[in-house]
């Protein structure tokens, strides 16, 4: 069922303040004010609109400027991870190595050793091709991983990561 | 110049509201308006960018098929669509121009790649960027 481009136009203004400032709380009660639902509709709703629930896409949306800052700076890490809105250095690093399959430091060694001239793309654009694509929750990735691991050699079907 | 792209449109939500926006807010100015039943082509321009028209359509017929008009519109509301660049002199002066004015912005101008840049939305939900204009150094300077 189709949504309402008003209802819509609502939510993107949600989706455009967690943008701006990913790194802030971002509980559902908030979101929804902005977007002038109730809260029990707001999650559903959005995640109906934009693919992923709120959750998480603030995630992908901290970890990308995680990276971003990762790659480009050269902040201590412990900084990097207050900086895009974690408060344990444990669980950026947890969450990062989940999405990115690298810890963060692992990640930065990488990728400047690899500095690509990007430059010319609008930068708004630029950060969304960065932008991990989330179209699993964290946990269930987590856990996907591990039934991947012990079903491998008996599905017909390989997986991604084992071809 | 002589030749190069004349019109270029954008779809929003109402054409009335879009004018306003446009013309009341962004300073654009009207190139045309014309009807032809409830068919409207609207076109607006930049006061200083005599050779660009900036359509201001509506998803709907004589174009579009009902369901198709309808996935147009959730496109645009959602934010969906290709982005927009304005170039500008001073790009915070503008942006306190504008946020005077109840434009809804998506980001405050900042300072990047040696330029700066700001970022909002028409009613609609089309996106913009403001980027300041760099002027290049002339030759002598750069080899100075």
């Amino acid at each position: 069922m189709g949504q309402s481009p008003e209802l819509l136009r609502r939510l993107l203004r949600a989706k455009d303040r967690i943008d701006e400032a990913p790194h802030e709380d971002w509980l559902v009660p908030r979101l929804a004010q902005i977007s002038a639902v109730s809260p029990a509709h707001f999650a559903r709703a959005f995640k109906q609109a934009f693919g992923v629930p709120p959750h998480r896409y603030v995630l992908t949306r901290r970890i990308e400027r995680a990276t971003g800052l990762l790659r480009e700076t050269a902040l201590p890490i412990t900084e990097i991870a207050f900086q895009t809105g974690w408060t344990s250095l444990g669980t950026f690093g947890r969450v990062f190595q989940d999405i990115n399959g690298a810890s963060p430091s692992e990640f930065r060694e990488r990728a400047q050793a690899s500095a690509l001239q990007l430059q010319h793309v609008p930068e708004c654009i630029l950060r969304a091709a960065h932008r991990p694509d989330l179209t699993t929750a964290v946990s269930e990735k987590r856990q996907q991983k591990s039934i991947d691991i012990t079903t491998t050699s008996s599905t017909e079907c390989p997986s991604k990561e084992s071809i | 110049m002589t030749q190069g792209i004349g019109v270029v449109g954008l779809y929003v939500r109402d054409q009335d509201e879009a004018l306003a926006f446009y013309v009341e807010k962004l300073g654009f100015r009207v190139h045309t308006d014309a009807r032809n039943g409830d068919y409207r082509w609207l076109t607006v321009q930049h006061p200083e960018q005599a050779s660009f028209q900036l359509g201001l359509f509506l998803p709907g017929p004589p174009i579009h098929d009902a369901a198709t008009a309808q996935t147009l519109r959730e496109m645009v509301a959602k934010g969906a669509m290709p982005p927009l660049v304005l170039m500008v002199d001073d790009c915070r002066a503008t942006c306190e121009r504008l946020d005077a004015l109840g434009v809804e912005f998506t980001q405050k101008p900042m300072n990047r790649y040696g330029t700066v840049d700001a970022g909002f939305r028409d009613p609609s939900g089309n996106g913009w960027k403001i980027i300041e204009l760099v002027v290049p150094k002339s030759p002598s300077q750069v080899s100075q």
